[in-house]
């Protein structure tokens, strides 16, 4: 099983370094993992690295294809509460 | 170390004081030799010296709501933007070939566009290289501070003496309402434990900073009504610590950079707010004013960037004799440490003149203090044509002293506010950049714009082309208050219509 990244990726570098088998490398228009040589991190990490730094929701999909950050993870918002944190924030 | 800094508020009863070279008087030789040449951390500084960034280090370890981390864009100009990533090499090779054709180049900061620290190599390694080739460049760094203390120790010994943290907050509750998560352990933390692990590492990277005698610098970015009132509280706590600067900076957050503050709306602060906390953290420590909140591959003096001029293929076929070029900067700056003193001599008189003018004046009301705009290009003195400054340095005159405030920028980005719209000419847009401001000194100035700022209460002076800033705002100050102008309230200027 391997980690995808998929479009979206805004190739801000973060996981590239992090990986333990040297499974991510630059590519265009993103960057990509080697599914050859990505192992989800077992062996070496209870978290997978990759998908524990990355700051964009939806782009790093399991070896499911089911995106490990989904909406509202990394923003700490809920779809659901999108609207009401809109309305809070801009009461500021 | 506990760094005794003098407030810039503070009240000054002796002549030749308030000049804002002079603030840096009281500080032991040690430090002073340190910050004398720093454009960043003198005031004075960064009218004559110049600074540059390499972007070496893209990879981060938190995430910052005001952050968008697709920092690739060649035409905004805002922290954590560049245009092209380098290697240690490569960026070796580029501050080099700066300092030969920027001699006032004295600084080489790394500041991203990610955290510096978080992979530390890349950074570490450029040090070293430039430690060895160009020794007479000053090494910085900017941090989040997350990775801080596991480097603290390594950065004292490649001869950094300058670091620069991020500290938003002191408070993990606060802390929470701006960073969303941290990586930390080789896990994502997420909420008011993350925010309590990054101030944790933060202050204790300050304290070991402190502790190897590096100065250190505490940016904090004023987020309205997510931590203003709190960074009293910052300034108190790092300035406790031993920080040698606090450079409140504004928040940047508009829709079309794709922050999460600027997609959900949060607004940045007024002018006004911004210099009300400032003035209200200047009880604990010094201020920095001058910031220009400048990109991760900046180049040039503070609020011009000549980073087009150093791209990759450009230094490629760039011959950089760094013996004679090291020579040459040696020359150059012993000329602008010069000019520095003949200015400061003139400028101690005007301020001398100043202070009898507060004697004079005493039976009656005490004149108001006065705000000016002064368009500049450097060297500390009044240079530009007002069409072509795209920022404005604002001092405020009183009978006590004259000092900086900040500095605004005409075009870079939209301050907000109801009245903005499409139709807005750039003059119009200047004019309310310059709100408050009852004066704008500049070399030259067309017909045109000075009937409009009159119009709109602000006085265009071009008397006082080439000499030193705050002799002249103190010399027109002086002409205004014998004319009487400044014994009561300020007139209200005529309404703008967008």
């Amino acid at each position: 099983m391997a980690f995808k990244i998929v479009e979206g990726c805004v190739n801000c570098w973060a996981c590239e370094p992090l990986c333990p088998s040297q499974a991510i490398f630059e590519a265009k228009p993103h960057f990509l993992v080697d599914a050859k040589k990505c192992t989800e991190c077992e062996g070496d990490y209870a978290d997978a690295q990759c998908a524990s730094v990355c700051p964009i929701e939806g782009v790093i999909l399991d070896g499911l294809g089911v995106p490990v950050n989904p909406p509202g993870s990394l923003t700490g918002i809920p779809p659901e509460r999108l609207a009401a944190a809109r309305a809070e924030i801009q009461a500021r | 170390m506990d760094l005794k800094v003098v407030s810039q508020s503070g009240g000054c009863a002796s002549s030749g004081c308030g000049s804002s070279a002079d603030r840096l008087s009281h500080l032991p030789e040690a430090i002073r030799a340190k910050v004398n040449n720093h454009p960043c951390f003198s005031e004075d500084a960064h009218h004559h010296y110049a600074r540059m960034h390499v972007a070496v280090a893209p990879a981060c370890n938190i995430q910052c709501h005001y952050c968008n981390r697709k920092y690739d864009c060649s035409n905004e100009s805002r922290p954590g933007v560049v245009s092209e990533l380098l290697t240690p090499d490569q960026a070796v090779k580029k501050v080099l070939a700066v300092a030969a054709n920027i001699p006032q180049m004295t600084v080489l900061g790394i500041a991203g566009p990610g955290d510096p620290l978080a992979n530390p190599e890349r950074t570490l390694e450029t040090f070293r290289q430039l430690s060895e080739k160009a020794p007479d460049i000053r090494l910085c760094v900017s941090t989040n501070g997350l990775a801080l203390p596991a480097v603290a120790e390594e950065l004292s010994k490649h001869n950094i003496e300058h670091v620069t943290i991020t500290i938003n907050c002191v408070d993990p509750d606060v802390g929470a309402k701006i960073y969303p998560w941290i990586f930390w352990n080789n896990r994502r933390v997420k909420g008011r434990k993350a925010a309590e692990i990054l101030i944790e590492q933060q202050q204790k990277g300050l304290e070991m900073l402190v502790e190897r005698g590096v100065l250190v610098k505490v940016n904090s970015v004023l987020i309205p009504g997510v931590n203003d009132e709190h960074l009293k509280e910052v300034s108190r706590v790092v300035k406790a610590k031993g920080a040698f600067l606090h450079n409140v900076m504004p928040l940047i957050a508009e829709e079309e950079h794709g922050t999460f503050y600027g997609l959900m709306g949060q607004r940045g602060p007024t002018n006004e707010e911004l210099q009300t906390l400032q003035d209200a953290c200047a009880g604990d420590m010094a201020m920095m004013r001058h910031c220009r909140q400048c990109r991760a591959d900046a180049v040039g003096m503070l609020g011009e960037d000549r980073g087009h001029e150093f791209t990759l293929d450009k230094i490629e076929t760039m011959e950089i004799d760094y013996a004679a070029a090291m020579a040459r900067r040696a020359e150059i700056h012993a000329e602008i440490e010069a000019n520095r003193a003949a200015q400061r001599q003139q400028t101690g008189e005007a301020f001398v003149s100043l202070s009898s003018l507060k004697r004079s004046v005493r039976p009656k009301v005490e004149p108001r203090s006065v705000l000016m705009a002064v368009a500049t290009t450097g060297q500390g003195v009044i240079n530009q044509h007002f069409g072509h400054a795209r920022e404005f340095l604002v001092y405020e005159a009183s009978v006590n002293e004259v000092r900086f405030i900040g500095a605004r920028k005409v075009d870079l980005y939209c301050a907000g506010g109801d009245t903005c719209g499409d139709a807005e000419t750039t003059l119009q847009k200047i004019i309310r950049t310059l709100e408050g401001c009852e004066v704008v000194l500049c070399s030259k100035i067309g017909y045109e714009p000075w009937s409009q700022l009159e119009e709109a209460g602000i006085t265009p002076n071009g008397e006082h082309a080439m000499e030193p800033i705050e002799e002249a705002v103190a010399a027109v100050y002086r002409e205004m208050v014998e004319a009487g102008q400044l014994d009561q309230a300020k007139a209200e200027p005529q309404r703008l219509t967008a």
